[in-house]
């Protein structure tokens, strides 16, 4: 059962493994340029298992140190994630102590696949999502792991291989766009990103585009009598 | 910093990171029903949450200098091409960036 679920996961992660590999083994090189051990680099990437906190908190951590500042910097940049549990809620339900781990490792990778996949019946899509989970979490480590390690010696003439991940969006973006009646909560989120992002400072527009996500939710699709069963 | 100041701080950046995304989970446990109007925002945010990771994905392309953002637009175009013709998940994204990496890396 737990190995049907993994085949049908796999898949779909290759983008993520190759996204992940170039990210990461950059964050690892990163971190071992600014002279900071190997094992700060496990802590932080399994510990942490956020690229762009990751990457953002290099300067803090080379800076004086101001845990406070620590703190907002991974509210800020992750205050997307609650978004993700939210539209997750319904998914996750009755899978039992995994859970823990699939929101502990609740990337944007993660959550994208998850949230849009309709495993096969015959699949069990607890062990569908948690292996999806898994499968990006591993590849993470990895490539830190060996970014660090090996950094110096990988060649470093292959730039935008990291837009796989902006491919990977985008055509999850597309699957979910086949469905007309989805398309207005689609055009939603990208017009109140990219509206917060011409106008409020890099800092604070993700809270921004949420806020407004919600309002304009709200107001375009506003509640009717019957709720869709999830 | 020394090696306790490190290790607060990273704590921090774990704390947060977790904070954020186990706050739904938290808020809206699985034992009690899930009020009407999160019920309500988790049917629609799977949606406007693409579309924002989209953009997100995107917001470091320089739009006000040359190549103005066309490399992304085109491999864009080239993705949503491919994938309304093959419905292929895999081959699109691969199309698409191996036109991007042609793009960027002057190959042509």
């Amino acid at each position: 059962m737990k190995f049907k679920a993994l085949k049908a996961a796999f898949p779909l992660t290759l983008p993520v493994l190759t996204g992940y590999l170039f990210l990461g083994i950059a964050y690892g090189l990163l971190m071992s340029n600014q002279g900071f051990s190997i094992l700060w680099t496990i802590l932080i990437s399994s510990a942490v298992f956020a690229g762009a906190l990751q990457f953002a908190s290099i300067t803090l951590l080379t800076s004086a140190f101001n845990p406070l500042a620590a703190l907002l910097l991974a509210l800020l940049v992750n205050i997307r994630h609650i978004f993700y549990g939210i539209a997750l809620l319904g998914k996750y339900r009755n899978i039992g102590a995994k859970k823990n781990f699939m929101i502990f490792s609740l990337a944007d990778e993660a959550f994208s696949i998850n949230v849009a996949a309709q495993p096969h019946p015959e699949v069990d899509a607890g062990w569908y999502y948690f292996f999806v989970n898994l499968l990006c979490y591993s590849y993470w480590q990895l490539a830190c792991f060996s970014g660090h390690l090996l950094g110096a010696w990988l060649p470093d003439n292959i730039i935008g291989l990291d837009f796989v991940l902006t491919a990977l969006f985008f055509v999850l973006f597309l699957n979910q766009w086949k469905k007309r009646e989805n398309r207005k909560n689609l055009l939603i989120g990208v017009f109140a990103t990219a509206l917060s992002l011409m106008f409020v400072p890099r800092t604070q527009f993700l809270l921004v585009a949420m806020i407004l996500i919600v309002v304009l939710i709200f107001v375009f699709d506003p509640i009717r009598g019957e709720s869709h069963e999830q | 910093m020394n090696n306790s100041q490190m290790l607060i701080s990273v704590s921090m950046l774990v704390l947060g990171t977790v904070f954020t995304r186990f706050l739904p989970f938290i808020a809206f446990p699985e034992h009690k029903p899930i009020p009407k109007v999160i019920t309500y925002l988790g049917q629609r945010l799977p949606y406007a949450t693409m579309g924002m990771l989209v953009v997100y994905a995107l917001k470091d392309t320089k739009i006000s200098e040359s190549p103005y953002g066309l490399f992304e637009l085109i491999s864009l175009i080239v993705i949503a091409i491919v994938h309304h013709v093959k419905s292929n998940t895999l081959l699109s994204i691969s199309a698409g960036v191996f036109v991007y990496l042609i793009l960027v890396n002057g190959w042509i």
